[in-house]
């Protein structure tokens, strides 16, 4: 490459890091490149890829969920937030769908991609709706900030909870999964958490705004606390979280930060059958996911 | 800064030597110290324009976040977005140093009184644009911007040193994207070269018009906030990036580029000032929906603002 010694940038490129400065996660390396993947002994490998794809799932769709507020969020300071939170989840999401592939949970995906593709992209990418396992708490639209920031905090501490317990996951990847992730969900319960209260004790209209919010999201708490077989078994083995554990620690959290806000508590919804983790799922989820996947399916045998 | 009061000189004479004479041994000017109303109001000018093109430069390529075809392609760019926030932010704290204040220059962008780099009115039509403009627009970005990491304004240069950094982080991934693009289909290698022919010559318009029709670029340049010519930057940009199209396997889209012999640099076609021209003046492919979509962002978050500018008010001292 003739005259490039003496580009404006190339010394300011070599003075900070060279081929090693990647920023997290946007390497060459697949996400679980240099992990042992075995599966524990008596544990079901098929079981335990799909309980991957529910919490991978349920991160995906979420980060693409808050990247929709990426260029309209209200501050630059929320910008760079949600992107981050977003990056955080999607970071999630690839390594639990890379932990399904390792195991062989491939579903369909993989009569529509080509091999080239990595694990985590053809379940990404080349799974129709009735293959996702995530929740309708994720799925649903945003509205507005309120809204938006309200099902954050709903998730985000639902999923600290879990996390929390699975680091004592008899898989080791997924104790090692949840170990980073409890730090990351932290943070956007935290973050969160701060709006609600901010919106719901600021201005009445603001009030109105963020209870109209909670209100909306708070019938999809119906269904994030029934196990399904696949839970129940690995429950037993000693790998998954059963999520009628975590109940409790998410209602009085949620109830404390919604005291503080000033806000109603409505009454907490009766237990449904977990239809999202079994593959049913609203037109919100088949319309997000033609978003995600479109460019990506017209181009099969392309590498990305 | 730290000089006691007694050698600081208070007749505005004296204040402007000292000025000149913090240019003249290239050191740095700070924020307490006294400057020509006209320095203050370029940087501004400059620095506030600087930050609207970043805010600005995250729509094109963000329209692309929520279908980039790969999960590690979705996180890169998120990441260089999220990074483009974070130089706007910077950069408006730099100008608000200057005594500026962040909404006014919002709402001056809004309101059309201020402008941003024209190249992001242009449309992003395929994933390989996302390439390309990390490949061409950040690097004649780069090439702009690294000259003003001496800038004589201390927060701005200071500022510019991370903003680079970040910067030649983000060529090198766009990049890296194009030459993977190259080694794929030839539906990507029609895609990469399209993409090329589109923004190449936007990219050359990046550096401003051409010196002798650059009327704030002598001043500038005397003052130390400037570095070097727009026309000197721009020559540096097409050196800098002819091999590395050769490298990649794309054509640049001007038959008079080659190199010259006896200077070893590149000379290259005319450019069509007039399209930069009406760019600039609004009549690009994309200026009204960006300026909308900031618009919206401003306008229908109003009530989220409002309500922690309250929150913060009926707190006032508690402890957070």
């Amino acid at each position: 490459m003739v005259g490039h010694q003496e580009t404006v940038y190339d010394a300011l490129d070599h003075a900070h890091g060279g081929e090693g400065h990647w920023a997290f996660g946007t390497g060459f390396d697949e996400p679980l490149a240099g992990v042992d993947t075995t599966v524990p002994d008596g544990v079901d490998a098929t079981d335990l890829g799909s309980y991957c794809l529910m919490l991978g799932d349920d991160a995906l769709v979420l980060a693409q969920r808050l990247t929709q507020w990426v260029t309209a969020a209200p501050e630059l300071e929320e910008e760079v937030a949600v992107a981050n939170t977003a990056l955080d989840l999607l970071g999630q999401a690839r390594l639990l769908l890379a932990r399904a592939g390792s195991v062989g949970v491939l579903g369909r995906s993989r009569t529509l991609a080509t091999e080239s593709v990595p694990d985590e992209d053809a379940l990404a990418y080349f799974r129709d709706p009735d293959e996702f396992r995530s929740t309708g708490l994720v799925e649903a639209d945003n509205g507005d900030f309120g809204q938006t920031m309200a099902r954050l905090l709903v998730a985000a501490t639902v999923r600290l909870a879990v996390f929390a317990r699975l680091r004592e996951s008899r898989d080791p990847v997924l104790a090692a999964i949840a170990a980073k992730g409890v730090h990351e969900l932290a943070y956007h319960r935290d973050h969160a958490a701060r709006w609600v209260l901010r919106l719901g004790d600021g201005t009445p209209e603001s009030h109105r705004r963020v209870q109209a919010g909670v209100d909306a999201v708070w019938p999809h708490l119906a269904e994030l606390f029934t196990a399904t077989d696949v839970e129940r078994r690995l429950v037993a083995a000693g790998v998954a979280v059963d999520p009628a554990d975590v109940r409790d620690e998410v209602r009085e959290v949620l109830t404390t930060v919604l005291d503080r806000a000033t806000l109603r508590v409505r009454e907490w919804p009766a237990d449904t059958p977990p239809r999202g983790r079994l593959g049913e799922h609203g037109p919100e989820l088949t319309e997000l996911l033609g978003t995600l996947q479109g460019l990506a399916r017209q181009h099969p045998a392309a590498t990305w | 800064m730290s000089a006691p009061t007694l050698d600081r000189p208070t007749d505005e004479a004296a204040l402007q030597r000292q000025f000149e004479a913090t240019i003249a041994a290239d050191r740095r000017v700070e924020p307490r110290d006294w400057m020509p109303e006209g320095y203050r109001r370029t940087l501004i000018r400059q620095i506030a324009q600087h930050a609207h093109s970043e805010i600005i430069g995250m729509q094109p390529e963000g329209d692309w976040l929520l279908a980039a075809p790969s999960l590690r392609r979705k996180a890169i760019l998120l990441a260089k977005v999220q990074d483009e926030a974070g130089h706007g932010m910077y950069l408006y704290s730099a100008a608000e140093t200057l005594g500026a204040d962040r909404a006014d220059l919002t709402d001056k962008l809004i309101e059309k009184k201020q402008k941003y780099s024209s190249i992001f009115n242009y449309p992003t039509l395929t994933y390989a644009d996302v390439g390309v403009i990390g490949w061409l627009v950040d690097g004649a970005a780069i090439c702009n911007q690294v000259p003003l990491c001496r800038s004589s304004y201390g927060p701005y240069a200071r500022a510019m040193i991370r903003v680079c950094k970040e910067e030649s982080f983000h060529q090198r991934q766009g990049y890296e994207l194009l030459m993977t693009m190259m080694r794929g289909t030839p539906e990507q290698r029609a895609m990469v070269q399209d993409a090329v022919d589109r923004w190449w010559w936007p990219s050359l318009m990046m550096f401003g018009p051409p010196d002798d029709d650059s009327p704030n670029s002598a001043q500038s340049m005397a003052w130390g906030i400037k570095r070097h010519s727009n026309d000197e930057l721009r020559q540096r940009y097409v050196d800098m990036t002819v091999p590395q199209a050769e490298f990649l396997g794309v054509t640049l889209p001007d038959p008079e580029l080659r190199l010259d012999p006896d200077t070893g640099r590149h000379r290259f076609g005319a450019i069509d000032w007039s399209e930069f021209k009406a760019v600039l003046a609004g009549n690009g492919p994309c200026n009204d929906e960006r300026i909308a979509r900031r618009r919206a962002a401003r306008d229908d978050n109003a009530w989220v603002t409002e309500a922690a500018t309250a929150y913060a008010e009926k707190h006032a001292g508690a402890v957070a």
